[in-house]
């Protein structure tokens, strides 16, 4: 019985509006979280999964060495591998592709890579002009991995500890 | 064979005895991991790794080398026997590098796999690891020695099954390394074996190298389309694409080995001359076509030239490794078009006796009972490079106590000693098997033993009397009680009888009215119109040049092939591709007779076609009857179906003798024309890695090979070229030495294109210095 009244109560001085509208009140006060993207920027963990990249030792020499042991685990099978003898008889691919559109940046490849070749860096900012951009060849993971070496680097050794 | 009854892991197991513990688990089913045992290598038990439980034995034993005894008990998972194995893992991996990410055995390593179920995480090892240098040991195994567990199967096969002492340990401890005892490569048609015995990347495939790993391949059993063993194959293929071979064990047939040349022929696959869409001649040129085009065109062709010239003109050749579908489609086509000169014995030069051959000439029994023989007789045939299969039969018939003997025109060294042997040359053969009476040692031990067998090879079955030979050796297989075996080549001479691509005989040896002309007459009364199936003219045939005049003053050549040639180029007028055994269907007879039917591995290149389908379309095309089967087993069905004429014997009439021309001047001599081992078939003669391992095996094939003291009267100096003529043909070549040889006969190879300008394998030469 006193349900009822209350309901009936509640029904004419619009309470449940008035709880919500303190919500909205609250929010109007507090401080904004816009980002003007591009302008700025939301910060990213060293462990974001953006595009992919190849990276090198020191010395030049590309880290992969064509186990396809990425190419195995991929679950959206994204990626291509060829291999062969290199002349110098060490085993290196020939053609390492990865067709972004088919990539779930699970981060599996980079996972599975017993030398840390392959990685996904913090970057997630890019677009294609081309149909057919969107297969990453290994000249383009080795350029993004020679433009990014340091950063993808950084962020290894900080995650280092957990790996 | 006194039935026991032992325990392992608490289950009763009834078998007989004289076996070891590890094969009564591996038949009933329970697993006991193992480095070095191999079901058909002796037992070594030096990798410790089958180490199990026995009850009342205070320590573990090796399962592989302990013979069960009644009332056993053996435990395989229990504590003791699982840390043996983990202790043993643990030494294993003490010098193996852990770089699996790199090694071409990654994904099918056995150390791998037994690493992950029965080795302890923690090894208590941080000394630094071992190295040990790589030798080359030829153009198809690849060495990676570091990785080498010291299992010693290698060893072992080598020294156990393919007679070859090569590979063998050196060194104590921790110093000890697999490798050849002196830097060089193997010497061995069967070295690819080690490959697939290996447990780890140690020996792995050279051209399979770093290009594929396990887990991407797909795997399709297939039959060896390369000599008449018909060994069992696995064709690994990825996204399309042959990437390897590998042995697939059949007892009866190859146990678990196969060759070099059925490993590493699909090398030849992609060479840039395989076809990859039929071929017009138009005006004078080749001109790429359409299949329907080119069926109209062939079509036409055979039967224009038909109607012109009447059926008589028209001939077909078939290989002897053409599957046996299209060779009786081949038959089926030509015979009923009017024509019966359809052959597949392409170097064979004497039919004299092909009324009297067998319904598929062949062994005469099973692979294994060859293994079983107490004595071979070896007539013309040097079966490891021609059969290299059946030559480890032999070899094992050999370690089992038989006595194996030779008559050759060649001294060839064989991986078992010979215990008679004869050297003739090739013009007194004949002669000598004729003369072969039972005073002589080889009879008397034919004789003497139970199992006798007589094998004939190549040979003697290319030779320009081969039918007296086979006369005599029959003879001489009725007179000692041994049976007579006939090594055909090519893998499917057995299937090409069986279908009737034979003048006289048309499919299951009914015996035609009218025989036609056979391979050789065939090419000498040269016909208005050829047919040839899978046959590169200038290399497979008896007499190449012949074969190409006869197709230069033809009016129509068909060709279905594999590959195009330079003869092919020049003379046919209508190419259609054809596709090779991974990606064809069908049925290869093996020389014991067995039939073994196989599917495609990978659909065909570009616009080739399997050649059943090819000739069942031509057939169609031809408005012809019965060329409507809906699948190659349906044709394989009917070919088994027919019933066959009972009174088909062997070779026992004694036929005609053979004048063969006489040696007038001093610089003749008769040309023994031997076929290199990697020269045998198209595809092979295509395959990169093949003729590189030849050229280790055999040395270089395009030489005359000469005795030095018949070099010696003739003044020629080891390496200088010389005149060589035949029949008004000449070609130069480098002379070598070879003491293997008769004095009064030269090797001049057949089946490569250096020497396809000369004539018959077994003529007569001049040889003459170049001045």
């Amino acid at each position: 019985m006193m349900r009822r009244a209350w309901q009936y109560v509640k029904s004419f001085t619009l309470w449940d509006l008035l709880v919500g509208l303190t919500v909205t009140g609250r929010y109007l006060w507090k401080r904004k979280f816009t980002i003007r993207y591009p302008e700025e920027e939301t910060p990213t963990s060293p462990r974001f999964r953006g595009i992919h990249a190849l990276r090198r030792y020191a010395n030049g020499e590309e880290r992969c060495i064509a186990c396809k042991l990425c190419e195995a685990v991929c679950p959206a099978l994204a990626i291509t591998i060829e291999a062969e003898p290199r002349e110098d008889g060490s085993r290196r691919t020939t053609l390492y592709d990865i067709d972004t559109f088919k990539c779930v940046y699970c981060g599996f490849c980079e996972e599975a890579c017993p030398v840390d070749a392959i990685v996904l860096t913090r970057f997630h900012d890019y677009h294609y002009e081309q149909r057919g951009e969107n297969i990453l060849t290994k000249e383009t993971l080795l350029a993004i991995g020679d433009r990014y070496e340091k950063d993808i680097a950084e962020d290894r050794t900080e995650e280092a500890k957990y790996r | 064979m006194a039935d026991i009854e032992i325990e392992i892991d608490d289950r009763k197991i009834q078998t007989h005895s004289e076996q070891m513990i590890i094969q009564v688990a591996d038949e009933a089913g329970i697993y006991i991991p193992r480095f070095c045992y191999h079901k058909h290598l002796p037992v070594a038990a030096n990798c410790r790794m089958c180490l199990v439980e026995v009850e009342k034995s205070p320590k573990a034993l090796p399962a592989c080398a302990t013979p069960i005894t009644p009332g056993m008990k053996v435990f395989t998972k229990s504590t003791k026997a699982m840390t043996a194995q983990r202790s043993v893992m643990e030494f294993l991996l003490i010098n193996h590098p852990l770089d699996c990410p790199i090694c071409d055995q990654g994904g099918e390593c056995e150390l791998q796999d037994l690493t992950m179920g029965f080795a302890s995480p923690l090894s208590h090892f941080a000394e630094g690891k071992r190295a040990v240098k790589d030798e080359d040991i030829g153009p198809l195994v690849a060495t990676e020695m570091t990785r080498c567990i010291q299992c010693t199967r290698c060893v072992r096969f080598g020294e156990e099954v393919a007679g070859l002492r090569e590979l063998g340990a050196t060194g104590r401890g921790e110093h000890m390394t697999i490798g050849t005892y002196i830097k060089h490569a193997m010497h061995s048609e069967v070295s690819g074996n080690i490959i697939d015995i290996c447990p780890v990347g140690a020996l792995t495939s050279k051209p399979f190298r770093f290009r594929a790993r396990a887990w991407e391949l797909t795997q399709a059993p297939s039959i060896s389309p390369h000599d008449c063993v018909g060994s069992n194959l696995f064709v690994h293929s990825r996204n399309g694409s042959v990437m390897r071979v590998v042995s697939r064990e059949n007892n009866a047939v190859n146990e678990t080995w196969i060759s070099d040349r059925d490993r590493f022929s699909y090398a030849g696959l992609d060479h840039p001359e395989r076809l990859t869409q039929p071929w017009i001649r138009r005006h004078g040129k080749l001109a790429p076509a359409t299949w329907e085009e080119a069926l109209t065109a062939a079509a036409q062709g055979l039967r224009h030239s038909v109607d012109q010239h009447g059926s008589g003109q028209l001939g077909a050749l078939i290989s002897p490794s053409a599957t046996l579908e299209e060779s009786y489609l081949l038959q089926s086509l030509v015979r009923q078009l009017g024509s019966a000169h359809i052959d597949h014995r392409l170097r064979q030069v004497d039919f004299r006796d092909q009324a009297t051959m067998p319904l598929a000439p062949g062994l005469g029994m099973s692979m294994a009972e060859l293994a079983q023989c107490d004595a071979i007789l070896l007539i013309g045939s040097h079966i490891q490079k021609e059969q290299p299969s059946a030559a480890l039969r032999v070899r094992k018939a050999w370690s089992n106590g038989a006595k194996i003997m030779a008559v050759n025109m060649l001294d060839y060294h064989f991986h078992f000693p010979l215990h008679a042997r004869v050297l003739v040359s090739p013009a007194q053969l004949v002669d000598t098997l004729a003369e072969m009476v039972e005073g002589l040692e080889i009879p008397r031990t034919l004789r003497d033993k139970k199992h006798a067998c007589i094998l004939l090879g190549a040979l003697a079955m290319n030779h320009p009397r081969a039918a007296e030979i086979r006369y005599h050796a029959a003879k001489l297989a009725q007179l000692t009680g041994a049976k007579l075996g006939l090594l055909t080549e090519g893998a499917n001479a057995a299937g090409a009888w069986l279908a009737g691509a034979v003048p006289h005989r048309t499919a299951m040896g009914q015996a035609v009215d009218a025989p036609g002309l056979d391979a050789q007459a065939m090419l000498a009364q040269p016909r208005k119109a050829y047919l040839l199936c899978n046959v590169e003219p200038e290399l497979d045939c008896a007499q190449p040049q012949q074969a190409i005049t006869a197709l230069q003053h033809a009016e129509f050549v068909l060709a279905l092939s594999m590959f195009n040639n330079a003869t092919l180029e020049k003379h046919a007028d209508v190419i259609l591709p054809i596709t090779p055994f991974t990606e064809n269907t069908g049925t290869l007879v093996n020389a014991a007779g067995t039939w073994q039917s196989f599917n495609a591995a990978v659909s065909p290149l570009a616009e080739a076609r399997p050649g059943w389908l090819v000739l069942q379309s031509l057939g169609q095309a031809l408005h012809l009857e019965d060329f409507d089967m809906t699948s190659c087993a349906a044709i394989r069905d009917k070919v088994q179906g027919l019933l066959c004429p009972a009174d088909i014997a062997g070779p026992e009439v004694e036929c005609p003798k053979r004048a063969i021309p006489t040696m007038s001047a001093h610089n003749q001599l008769v040309r023994i024309g031997d076929i290199p081992i990697y020269a045998t078939d198209s595809l092979v003669r295509r395959s990169q890695p093949l003729q590189e391992a030849q050229r280790i095996l055999e040395g270089e094939c395009a030489v005359v090979r000469i005795h030095p003291q018949r070099a010696a009267q003739l003044h020629i100096t080891e390496g200088e070229m010389v005149h060589i003529k035949q029949n008004g043909k000449a070609v130069r070549l480098p002379a070598i030495y070879d003491t293997r040889l008769p004095e009064d006969a030269i090797l001049i190879a057949g089946g490569i294109p250096e020497t396809a300008m000369l004539d018959e394998l077994f003529g007569i030469v001049e040889i003459d210095r170049i001045t």
